[in-house]
């Protein structure tokens, strides 16, 4: 156990070592000069040389991303260009608000997808299956801008039942979170449909239900139980979709979160927040699937990881 | 008559006590809060960094300059200076101080603060994008280059005088005191705060921070000992960030909001502005800002005048105006309409094709030239870049173009060798200060022709700038007119060399609801972008 651990957390920093190095060269190539963008339009080639050096821009690509390295490892991830905080305090500050929406939003997933997808399964070919499979399908391919813009006018504006954006108690986490739910059910449905059909043609349902079960007792111990194995590593790849959402949801419904700063900072260039942003999402990824390997082998008993 | 002129003496009697009363807005209403939304993050408010449109009047309202401007105008009064007086040749002006004006921390402002405060923006550690704007003090140069730790060129005579020493007369150095780089910190609290001291300002201003949840919002709340009797009418005002354009003019008209701040998105413009119930929030105001073509004269054909005013003439401003749903105004002259010396009787090159092909013809070009535009790459430029291209195939002239990031088109406008045409849109120039000098020497004049300037014409004529340096010696208050007459003539004569094609000047729209007060100049203020916080009220 100690040692798959171990070896997970060694696989998981070479791969955050990948990301911070690929985002950084990435954005060292941009055509963007910070020190110009810092000095203003007034300001002399001296002085934008004499940001430049306090900035250590001038060093070769090597030196300044070792240097970089040697920062994040003490925990300092630089400062804004533009906003000249430091940016794990830009962090941080919308690193609660973002979990909060975040575990509001995939809760929803799960909720509303598995539901629709044991739905689907029961009554698979069906007209409610095909309906709903086929909203599934308009839940993922929807662009979530456009939908999360909807939604806002539909039931904000139309409706009055939720606040227009912004962030506070409950009421305000309603809609986004419904928002991200609904959009990214579709994945969950899919597939607890197609692997609860497959648990429910096996023997030992034939045989619960043989031995008089009830069925709302067989769905819920025998069923869902084998057919929900699957959803769990699929949380931990989902973090990283749920990402992108985030970001595109966040700014519509003026949420103070993690994707609404990464947004901001892409389009103002501020490079030490997009590396940052990267880096803190490469993070949260690895660990949601870190998490998810280690809780499958309690939910089924059958997957040894001492044998991976 | 009599009885006229007796009518007009009374009126004027009146108009003159009303502005006793109140020095600007007799009908103005105390207390109240009012929400503004963003939907970008305040950068700083720290008055030596701070240098975007969203951060600037908010800087205005936490601290204050020795001058600053009438509220709504572009005319410069007194502010933290009660008096100035400047010496014979123009080189040494002496402030003298207002008593009394204390710091939000209670500390009263002394001379030795303003010193303080400019050598901060100087001095190469700040980092300030505004430090260039001092270089005319004594000492600029040693301290910019960290030979010096002060300004050689700042006295502090007394605790309520300061006098400072100039290199050469300069007739832009009271505007350059009434911008935000020049304003007023406390010592202890930049020291305290550091590198943070933009999350934490602390001035003088009609405003203090009383709150910022970083992401969310920023709450100013009434600077009660402020010096200014009778300002600011407001308790409070929200500033709440990271908001939706769309969704904040939704809010807009529930009530929830009373300024949106990044007004109008470009898609809903025109729906918004010919919407009866939308018409009477939207506040409309020049900019101080003109976008142009650079025709860069060193580079043939382009060093051929008949050329650049072939190229002057083939393009159609009014289409391209259309293009971006009437955002603008047509331009003729490097000056916006609301600067000081724009020439309001020059009529420019008019559109006229064949009269441009005729020139085509006689500079031996009868049969057209390709050639290359550079503009930046987002949207709406690279689509005024195709409606100036069209036009330009009309009179056989076949243009590239050349669609970059921002820093590429900057650097390859300066050089010799490339971009021929640089459409100005995206980094066009907008005025630090309401001024004509800072339409020139940046962008116009021989000294910012070089590798890395701003003059992407490569523009130079010595007679002008001979002119230009004579119109900015002039710094008494007696010879402002016949200075601006100078400018006026200076910008005229420039286009007679034709190195640019005015397009056109941007306007600026501000949503505001109804239950805000004031004059509409104060949604608009050419010098307090966007908005005007200290004089705006709740009616």
């Amino acid at each position: 156990m100690l040692a798959f651990i171990s070896r997970r957390i060694g696989y998981s920093l070479l791969i955050l070592l990948g990301v911070t190095f690929i985002t950084y060269l990435l954005l060292f190539m941009l055509p963007a000069d910070p020190a110009r963008q810092i000095a203003g339009r007034s300001a002399t080639p001296e002085v934008v040389a004499g940001i430049r050096m306090q900035l250590g821009l001038d060093l070769p690509f090597y030196q300044q991303y070792a240097n970089y390295l040697g920062n994040l490892v003490q925990g300092d991830l630089g400062r804004s260009y533009i906003q000249r905080s430091p940016v794990t305090e830009l962090i941080g500050a919308r690193l609660r608000p973002s979990l909060e929406l975040m575990a509001a939003g995939i809760g929803f997933e799960l909720l509303i997808g598995i539901s629709l997808g044991v739905i689907a399964a029961l009554r698979r070919d069906s007209w409610a299956d095909k309906a709903l499979m086929a909203l599934s399908f308009i839940g993922v391919s929807a662009p979530q801008f456009i939908a999360a813009m909807l939604f806002l006018y539909f039931f904000a504006v139309q409706l009055d039942w939720f606040p227009m954006g912004g962030y506070g108690g409950f009421e305000h986490l309603l809609l986004p979170a419904l928002t991200l739910g609904i959009l990214g059910s579709g994945w969950y449905s899919r597939m607890v449909r197609s692997s609860m059909i497959e648990v429910l043609h096996q023997d030992f349902i034939r045989t619960a239900r043989a031995k008089g079960l009830s069925r709302v007792r067989v769905v819920l111990r025998h069923v869902l139980p084998n057919a929900i194995v699957p959803v769990i590593p699929m949380i931990g790849i989902d973090i990283g979709i749920f990402m992108g959402g985030l970001v595109v949801v966040e700014s519509v419904f003026g949420w103070p979160g993690i994707g609404q700063l990464t947004w901001q900072a892409i389009q103002q260039v501020d490079i030490p927040v997009i590396v940052g942003v990267t880096t803190v999402s490469a993070v949260a990824i690895v660990l949601g699937n870190l998490v998810a390997d280690l809780v499958i082998p309690w939910v089924d008993p059958r997957i040894d990881i001492k044998k991976h | 008559m009599n009885r006229k002129a007796l009518s007009l003496a009374i009126a004027a009697a009146l108009f003159a006590g009303n502005l006793l009363a109140d020095d600007f807005d007799p009908n103005a209403k105390d207390g109240g809060a009012a929400v503004i939304t963003y939907q970008n993050d305040v950068a700083t408010l720290d008055p030596a960094i701070g240098y975007d449109w969203q951060n600037w009047s908010m800087i205005k309202s936490l601290f204050d300059g020795l001058m600053d401007y009438k509220p709504g105008t572009t005319e410069l009064t007194k502010n933290l200076a009660s008096d100035y007086s400047i010496s014979e040749d123009g080189t040494v002006y002496t402030f003298t101080l207002k008593k009394g004006v204390k710091f939000h921390n209670g500390r009263e402002l002394k001379a030795s603060d303003v010193k303080y405060s400019l050598e901060r923006t100087v001095n190469p550690k700040t980092q300030s994008p505004g430090a260039g704007f001092f270089s005319s003090i004594v000492g600029y140069e040693d301290m910019a280059a960290s030979k010096a730790e002060q300004l050689a060129g700042i006295e502090v005579v007394d605790d309520y005088t300061v006098k400072i020493t100039l290199k050469s007369a300069n007739a832009t150095f009271l505007q350059v005191m009434a911008i935000n780089f020049s304003f007023v910190v406390p010592k202890e609290e930049v020291e305290k705060w550091g590198a943070d001291f933009g999350k934490h300002p602390v001035g003088t201003g009609a405003y203090s921070l009383a709150e910022w949840k970083l992401g969310q919002q920023i709450l100013f709340k009434k600077n009660p000992d402020y010096f200014k009797a009778g300002l600011p009418h407001l308790d409070s005002i929200a500033f709440e960030v990271g908001q939706d354009p769309m969704v904040a003019l939704l809010r807009l008209q529930k009530g929830e909001v009373d300024i949106a701040g990044d007004g109008v998105p470009p898609a809903k413009f025109l729906e918004f502005k010919n919407d009866p119930k939308f018409k009477s929030l939207v506040v409309t105001g020049d900019q101080l800002q003109t976008g142009y073509l650079t025709l860069k004269t060193t580079l043939p054909p382009f060093d051929n005048l008949k050329v650049r005013q072939a190229v002057n003439m083939a393009i159609s401003k009014d289409r391209i105006v259309r293009i971006i749903n009437g955002r603008a105004v047509p331009a003729n002259q490097p000056l916006p309409p609301a600067m000081p010396g724009y020439d309001k009787d020059y009529k420019g090159y008019a559109y006229d094709v064949e009269g441009a092909k005729k020139l085509l013809a006689e500079a031996g070009f009868d049969k057209g030239f390709d050639t290359e535009m550079y503009v930046m790459n987002t949207d709406p430029q690279p689509r005024i870049a195709q409606a100036i291209q069209q036009d330009l195939a009309k009179v056989g002239v076949r243009v590239k173009i050349k669609s970059l990031a921002q820093a590429n088109v900057i650097a390859a406008g300066g050089s010799k060798d490339q971009a021929p045409m640089v459409w100005s849109g995206g980094m066009a120039w907008i005025a630090d200060f309401p001024d004509p000098s800072n339409f020139y020497g940046p962008i116009l004049g021989c000294d910012s022709a070089v590798d890395g300037g701003w003059n992407w014409a490569l523009y130079c004529n010595k007679n002008l700038d001979a002119l230009a340096a004579k119109a900015d010696s002039m710094a008494k208050p007696e010879q402002q007119a016949e200075r601006t007459a100078l400018w006026k003539k200076i910008f005229i004569d420039v286009m007679d060399d034709a190195p640019w094609v005015p397009i056109f000047n941007e306007q600026r729209f501000t949503v505001r609801s109804s239950r805000m007060g004031g004059s509409d100049a104060l949604y608009v203020d050419p010098v307090h972008i966007p908005v005007n916080y200290n004089y705006i009220y709740l009616k």
